[in-house]
């Protein structure tokens, strides 16, 4: 793909979620409306695939993807008088929203994590309808069928016409029960943004900056939410180490071997700024810890100036509110770092006989490199294959597997 | 748009028992909440159910009359009794059926009505 074509692309695709939004609070219909941007998306392509964009990207691609679907309504509605009474609702639908300027991506949000759609499906939803993924990439990261997900999505957008749920914010009494269903998706799009997997570079960038962006709005309706804005100083933290976190051939640097001159400052200056007004609030919770930790790594200008034992703490007292395997891992490895390889292996042996910490690959890879530090090689090498035998992701697997090849050939006995 | 709300007893749920103060405070709530529906214009009918035992149902087959005693199928969930709004939206719909004693006591499902083109 040609360079322009490919910045016209990254343009484009950053308006999607809101064309998508608009379209679909105007006509009520979110398969239109997707329909109706993706055609938009492909002519604004066509159109400036090589040249200066237009002043106005947002503007074009909400137009014509508005009169795309408003066409669409009314051939229809010469069909079905059903249409022709939406189109006449368009008008009375929304009743008036106190803010008068609500981003419409909020409410698009609200409306793909409302409690009444399958709650499995509200992360595929978003990552469809905002971020224009297709059905084929998201059933990648899912590790679905493409089948089954277009089933799942088709469901879902069935749901919210045929029940007719609404494109709006809550009102300020309902949020409180709402807000944390939105948090998390946001949050699983960031990761999914963040991580390895089968998506190319630049999709996974906008990813971020997508979560980023729906952060902020979020951060703007609930300005006094501790938990709102430790989500978007998390994000921001994270997201500032994203020029280091990759080499030029696709491979994951290690963020102790990170080149930290990279690192975002002004991301870091702005994180830091909003975990700061969110401890303020005296109201701790899981987003605000992990912006602490993710603060923690920020504020080291080398790996070694790191605070590990804070880390530690704050990994403990994570793990009063999730006991996932992520947190077990990163606290054994902050106490290993602060009181050696022996203390960290005591805090994942507490898990020992725990059937689901068993199956968690990573505990499994955490044991195995504090074994080998710590020169047990035979007991090191059942736990990488341990790891291994629990199928990880491909980039987790050569890491494990190469650590596996570096490890002593153990002695022929004399 | 109709809703119809089925309102349903679930089986580990107790609700008050007849007589109690419980239960007077409870049909009290179902008065005021029915009132309050249709001050507001969306009650479009409501009305308790006789317990499943008084059931009949009947089925035609080859064009023959199938009667038995009792529900379509035996669920240990019990329909109580039944309201149908018009509402804008599903949401407008819950925050009228979260004031309906039968989701403190038990559930209630909700059921978009299909909009036929002649009600558009």
């Amino acid at each position: 793909m040609s360079e322009p074509s490919a910045t016209a692309e990254t343009v484009f695709r950053r308006e999607w979620g809101r064309a998508v939004a608009l379209v679909a609070r105007l006509t009520g219909n979110l398969g239109l409306a997707e329909d109706a941007v993706q055609e938009a998306f492909a002519a604004a392509l066509d159109r400036w695939a090589d040249g200066p964009l237009p002043r106005d990207p947002a503007g074009w691609l909400i137009t014509v993807a508005r009169n795309q679907a408003l066409d669409q309504l009314r051939r229809e509605a010469r069909r079905s008088r059903k249409e022709e009474a939406a189109m006449r609702m368009l008008g009375e639908r929304d009743p008036p929203q106190p803010e008068l300027i609500v981003d419409d991506r909020l409410r698009l949000i609200f409306a793909c994590c409302h409690p009444a759609i399958d709650r499995g499906t509200h992360v595929a939803l978003a990552l469809r309808t905002l971020c224009g993924l297709t059905t084929a990439q998201i059933a990648r990261s899912f590790l679905v069928s493409e089948a089954a997900m277009a089933q799942r999505l088709v469901r879902a957008k069935r749901k919210i016409r045929d029940a007719a749920i609404p494109f709006r914010v809550p009102a300020d009494h309902e949020l409180p029960d709402r807000i944390g269903g939105v948090l998390r998706v946001v949050y699983l799009v960031f990761t999914e943004g963040h991580r390895a997997s089968a998506s190319p570079r630049q999709v996974r960038g906008e990813l971020c900056d997508e979560a980023i962006r729906l952060a902020r709005l979020l951060a703007g309706l609930c300005p006094d939410d501790p938990e709102v804005l430790g989500l978007l100083a998390l994000l921001l933290l994270t997201d500032a180490r994203r020029p280091a976190r990759e080499a030029a051939d696709g491979r994951l640097i290690l963020l102790e071997d990170q080149d930290r001159s990279l690192w975002d400052a002004a991301r870091i200056g702005e994180g830091t700024r909003i975990l700061d007004r969110a401890t303020r609030l005296r109201r701790p919770g899981p987003y605000q810890l992990q912006a602490a930790i993710a603060a923690c790594h920020a504020a080291a200008g080398e790996s070694s100036d790191t605070d590990w034992a804070e880390i530690a703490v704050l990994y403990s007292a994570l793990g009063r509110y999730e006991s996932s395997p992520v947190v077990h891992a990163n606290r054994a490895v902050a106490v290993a770092k602060v009181e050696g390889p022996a203390a960290g292996l005591a805090i994942l042996d507490e898990l020992r006989g725990d059937g689901r910490a068993e199956g968690w690959h990573l505990l499994h890879a955490c044991r195995a490199d504090l074994l080998r530090r710590l020169g047990r090689a035979a007991e090191a090498r059942d736990a990488y294959r341990a790891a291994l035998a629990l199928d990880p992701p491909p980039a987790e697997r050569e890491f494990l597997a190469g650590r596996l090849s570096e490890l002593p050939v153990p002695s022929p006995k004399g | 748009m109709r809703y119809l709300c089925l309102l349903v007893g679930e089986p580990d749920l107790e609700g008050p028992a007849p007589g109690t103060p419980e239960f007077t405070q409870m049909l009290s709530d179902y008065g005021s909440a029915t009132q309050a529906m249709a001050a507001a214009g969306v009650l479009v009918d409501s009305g308790p159910l006789q317990p499943a035992g008084s059931a009949t149902t009947i089925r035609v087959r080859d064009g023959e009359s199938l009667v038995t005693d009792g529900p379509f199928a035996e669920l240990k969930e019990q329909i109580g009794g039944y309201y149908v709004l018009d509402c804008a939206d599903l949401d407008e719909t819950l925050r009228w059926a979260a004031t309906i004693p039968a989701a403190r006591f038990g559930a209630i499902e909700i059921r978009p009505v299909m909009m036929m083109p002649e009600q558009a």
